[in-house]
C-alpha cells in the first residue's frame, strides 16, 4: 500500500446522500478476478446513458471540475460490501473521500486500500460542496499526521483509527501485522 | 454489571487487544463465494501466504450462477472464469467447495445453515453483507471486503474494532398476514438506513421469541439495510432444534455439551446496551418499499410521505411515483421471490399455501429461485413444485439471481419488480429496474392480483 502523508487538490463535488455501493460499482462489473480496471465503471449508470455516451448533465462529466478528492452526501457507500466499490474509487483515481458519514464496511475498504474517508461535521460538509461547487479551484488539503482538513471555509480536524492512522501513514497494512501474531493465533486455538 | 448475548460471544474469540487499537478477533467460520474471493487468493499467492486453516473454510457458487440449465456451460464468459477461478483456488488450497450441480450449492447465506455449518456462539465472516443472517443463531456474523478475506485466509483473525451495542425490541403479537419481512422492514423505515451504523444489533421481544429460524434468518438479514454490521438473537429452544441433526452439527453427547454452552449465552439482565429502540407488534402491517433505499418503506395502506430534499425527490423521480401517493392497484409486470433474505423452504410454503387454487395474472413474469438444492428437495418432496405449476409459476434453480442481477436475471428498465430480496438500489436489478421490497406473501398475492394489493384483506 502507498503512504499517505499530506495531501493537496481540487475536488468534484457530488452532493447526493445515501450513495450505495451498487451506484459506485454495478454488480454487473463484479466478475473480475483481478483488481485493475475496475475506476473505469466507477459510477456507471449515472455516468453514461444507456447508449453509453457520456451523461453531461453528471458532475464527473463536467470539465470545470476536477481532482483527487471527491465530497459527498452523508451516509456514503451503504449498502454491499463488495471491496470492488474502494478498487473503483481508488482506480478512477481518487485519493480522499469527504463525507458527514461513512457506512462501516465501505470505510473499512478504503482504508485497506489506501483510499481516506474523511468524516466531516454536517456544517463543514455544506460550506466545503457550496465552496467547491462554486469555485473549482477551491483547493482542499489533508493533514494525516495533524488529522486535520483545511480550505477556503476553515480548518476542521477529523477522526481516524490510531492504528490505521500508522498503517497510511507508513504504507503497511494489516496481514503484515495479523502474521506477525501468528504464535499468539496458534496458542489461541489449542485453547478452544 | 452483566453482559450482552454480543459481549459473551465477541469476548470468547478475542485473541489479543491492540493498546488504542483494535482487537485481534478469531474466526470460527469463513464462508467464501465466487465474487469477492479471487482478488484474497492472488494477494497471499502474490506474497507467499499459505491459507492458515483451510479446513475452517467453506465455499459455493452463487451470486453469479445461472438459474436454467445449470447442467450446460456457463455462457458468459467472464462469470465461466470467476466460477473456474474457485474451483480451481479451492482445489489448490484444500478448501471445500459445494459448487454449481452439488447437492449442498445453494446461497451461502441459505445452505450454511442448513447443513449445520452455523451455530450459536461463533464468529462467522464471509465477503458479503448479508452475513449478518447467521446471527439468527446467536452467533457473531459479518460481512468483510476482501482485504479482510485475505487477512482471515492468512490468519484465521481480524483485526477489528469492537462495536457498539444495540437493542430493538418487539413485544406483543403479528398480525395476521404480517412476516418477519415486514417486521425488519418496518423497523428500517423507523430507524432510517444509517441508525445502525458501528453497531451490532440484538433483536429481543415477543416476537422474536415467538419466530421460526427462517423467520429469524430474514430478520438478522436485513440488519445492514440499516447499517448495523450485524444482527444477533439470542439461541434457545427453537434454535436448538433446528440446528439439531443438521449434517454438519455436532451431535450425541457433543451437542449436549454445546446447548449447556449455547444455553449461558442470553444477555444478563443487567447488561446495558449503547442505543435502544422499542417497538409494538400491533403497528406492524405489509410493508413495501416506495423508494430507492430499503428505509423508504411505508405500510401497504399508506401514502408515499413527503419530504423536501434533493436525494430524495431524486429517489422518487426514478421510481417514477408522487409524494402522496397510494400504491394499492399499481400495476405490477414482474415478481421476484428469491435470495438470502427470502428463499427458504418456509418461504415457499407461505407463497405455495397463498398460490394454491389461484392462477397468476397472465401479464406477470415471476421467478421463483429458491435458495438451494436442499431447498429444490424440500419443495418437491412436499409436491410444492405441483401446487406452482397449476397456479402458473416455473420454479428456477438456486442463486442469488435477480437480487443483485449479476447472471441473466435482469429487470428490464422502468419495470417494476415486486421483490422479496434486500435493496432497492437504483439498477440493483438491472440497469433502470425499480424495485418494490416486500413479503414472500406479498410478493405472490402481487403475482396473482397483477398488482399491489392489501394482503391483509384477503386473508379470513
Amino acid at each position: 500500500m502507498q503512504k499517505f502523508t499530506t495531501f493537496t487538490d481540487t475536488a468534484i463535488p457530488l452532493a447526493i446522500e445515501n450513495i450505495d455501493t451498487d451506484q459506485i460499482i454495478p454488480a454487473r462489473f463484479l466478475k473480475a478476478t483481478d483488481r485493475k480496471g475496475f475506476g473505469d465503471n466507477v459510477f456507471r449508470d449515472w455516468r453514461f446513458n444507456s447508449d453509453n455516451t457520456p451523461n453531461k448533465d453528471f458532475i464527473l462529466n463536467n470539465e470545470r471540475y476536477g481532482g483527487e478528492i471527491l465530497v459527498t452526501g452523508h451516509n456514503f457507500g451503504c449498502g454491499s460490501s463488495r471491496e470492488h466499490a474502494a478498487w473503483a474509487l481508488a482506480g478512477y483515481p481518487f485519493k480522499v473521500i469527504i463525507s458527514s458519514f461513512f457506512a462501516d464496511i465501505f470505510k473499512g475498504n478504503a482504508l485497506n486500500n489506501g483510499l481516506l474517508p474523511i468524516e466531516v461535521s454536517p456544517a463543514f460538509l455544506a460550506s466545503l460542496l457550496n465552496a467547491v461547487t462554486e469555485n473549482p479551484a477551491t483547493q482542499i488539503t489533508i493533514n494525516l499526521e495533524d488529522q486535520t482538513i483545511s480550505s477556503t471555509v476553515g480548518v476542521e480536524s477529523f477522526e481516524i483509527d490510531g492504528y490505521k492512522k500508522l498503517c497510511l501513514l507508513n504504507g503497511y497494512d494489516d496481514i503484515d501485522f495479523l502474521i506477525s501474531k501468528k504464535e499468539q493465533i496458534e496458542a489461541f486455538e489449542a485453547s478452544l | 454489571m452483566g453482559k450482552t448475548l454480543f459481549d459473551k460471544v465477541w469476548d470468547a474469540h478475542v485473541v489479543d487487544k491492540i493498546p488504542n487499537g483494535p482487537q485481534v478477533l478469531y474466526i470460527d467460520k469463513h464462508l467464501i463465494h465466487e465474487v469477492t474471493s479471487p482478488q484474497a487468493f492472488a494477494a497471499l499467492a502474490e506474497r507467499n501466504i499459505p491459507i492458515a486453516r483451510p479446513d475452517k473454510i467453506v465455499a459455493t457458487a452463487d451470486h453469479n450462477t445461472p438459474t436454467l440449465n445449470q447442467h450446460l456451460p456457463i455462457k458468459d464468459p467472464l462469470s465461466r472464469s470467476q466460477l473456474e477461478q474457485l474451483t480451481e483456488n479451492c482445489k489448490k488450497n484444500n478448501i471445500t467447495l459445494y459448487g454449481l450441480g452439488h447437492q449442498y450449492n445453494g446461497i451461502v447465506h441459505v445452505m450454511a445453515p442448513e447443513l449445520g455449518f452455523t451455530q450459536p456462539g461463533m464468529t462467522i465472516v464471509c465477503g458479503d453483507s448479508h452475513t449478518s443472517t447467521h446471527g439468527a443463531f446467536g452467533s457473531i456474523a459479518f460481512g468483510i471486503g476482501t482485504s479482510q478475506v485475505a487477512q482471515v485466509f492468512a490468519s484465521q483473525c481480524l483485526l477489528l474494532d469492537k462495536p457498539k451495542k444495540m437493542r430493538i425490541t418487539v413485544n406483543g403479537s403479528l398480525k395476521k398476514g404480517v412476516a418477519p419481512k415486514d417486521v425488519i422492514l418496518y423497523i428500517i423505515a423507523q430507524l432510517g438506513t444509517n441508525s445502525g451504523t458501528g453497531y451490532f444489533c440484538e433483536y429481543a421481544g415477543d416476537v422474536f421469541k415467538n419466530m421460526s429460524m427462517e423467520g429469524r434468518m430474514t430478520v438478522c438479514n436485513m440488519s445492514i439495510e440499516m447499517g448495523a454490521r450485524g444482527g444477533m438473537i439470542a439461541p434457545d429452544q427453537t434454535t436448538f432444534d433446528y440446528v439439531r441433526g443438521r449434517k454438519f452439527a455436532p451431535s450425541g453427547a457433543e451437542f449436549d455439551e454445546k446447548v449447556a454452552y449455547w444455553n449461558t449465552l442470553a444477555t444478563d439482565d443487567d447488561a446495558v446496551f449503547d442505543q435502544e429502540y422499542e417497538f409494538d407488534a400491533s403497528d406492524i402491517a405489509p410493508m413495501i418499499t416506495y423508494g430507492t433505499n430499503p428505509g423508504m418503506g411505508i405500510r401497504i395502506h399508506e401514502n408515499i410521505p413527503s419530504h423536501d430534499d434533493a436525494s430524495f425527490k431524486k429517489s422518487l423521480a426514478y421510481m417514477d411515483f408522487e409524494a402522496g401517493d397510494s400504491l394499492l392497484e399499481t400495476p405490477i409486470n414482474y415478481v421476484f421471490i428469491g435470495s438470502c433474505t427470502n428463499a427458504r423452504i418456509e418461504d415457499f410454503r407461505v407463497v405455495a399455501s397463498y398460490v394454491k387454487g389461484k392462477q397468476k395474472a397472465p401479464h406477470v413474469h415471476a421467478w421463483l429461485v429458491p435458495g438451494s438444492q436442499e431447498v429444490v428437495k424440500q419443495i418437491e418432496q412436499e409436491g410444492l413444485n405441483d401446487v406452482f405449476a397449476e397456479a402458473g409459476f416455473t420454479l428456477r434453480q438456486p442463486g442469488c439471481s435477480a437480487c443483485l442481477a449479476m447472471n441473466d436475471d435482469k429487470i428490464p428498465a422502468g419495470e417494476y419488480c415486486v421483490s422479496t430480496s434486500n435493496r432497492n438500489f437504483e439498477g440493483r436489478q438491472g440497469q433502470g429496474a425499480r424495485t418494490i421490497l416486500a413479503s414472500p406473501l406479498m410478493a405472490a398475492a402481487t403475482a396473482i392480483a397483477g398488482k399491489l394489493i392489501d394482503v391483509t384483506k384477503q386473508l379470513n
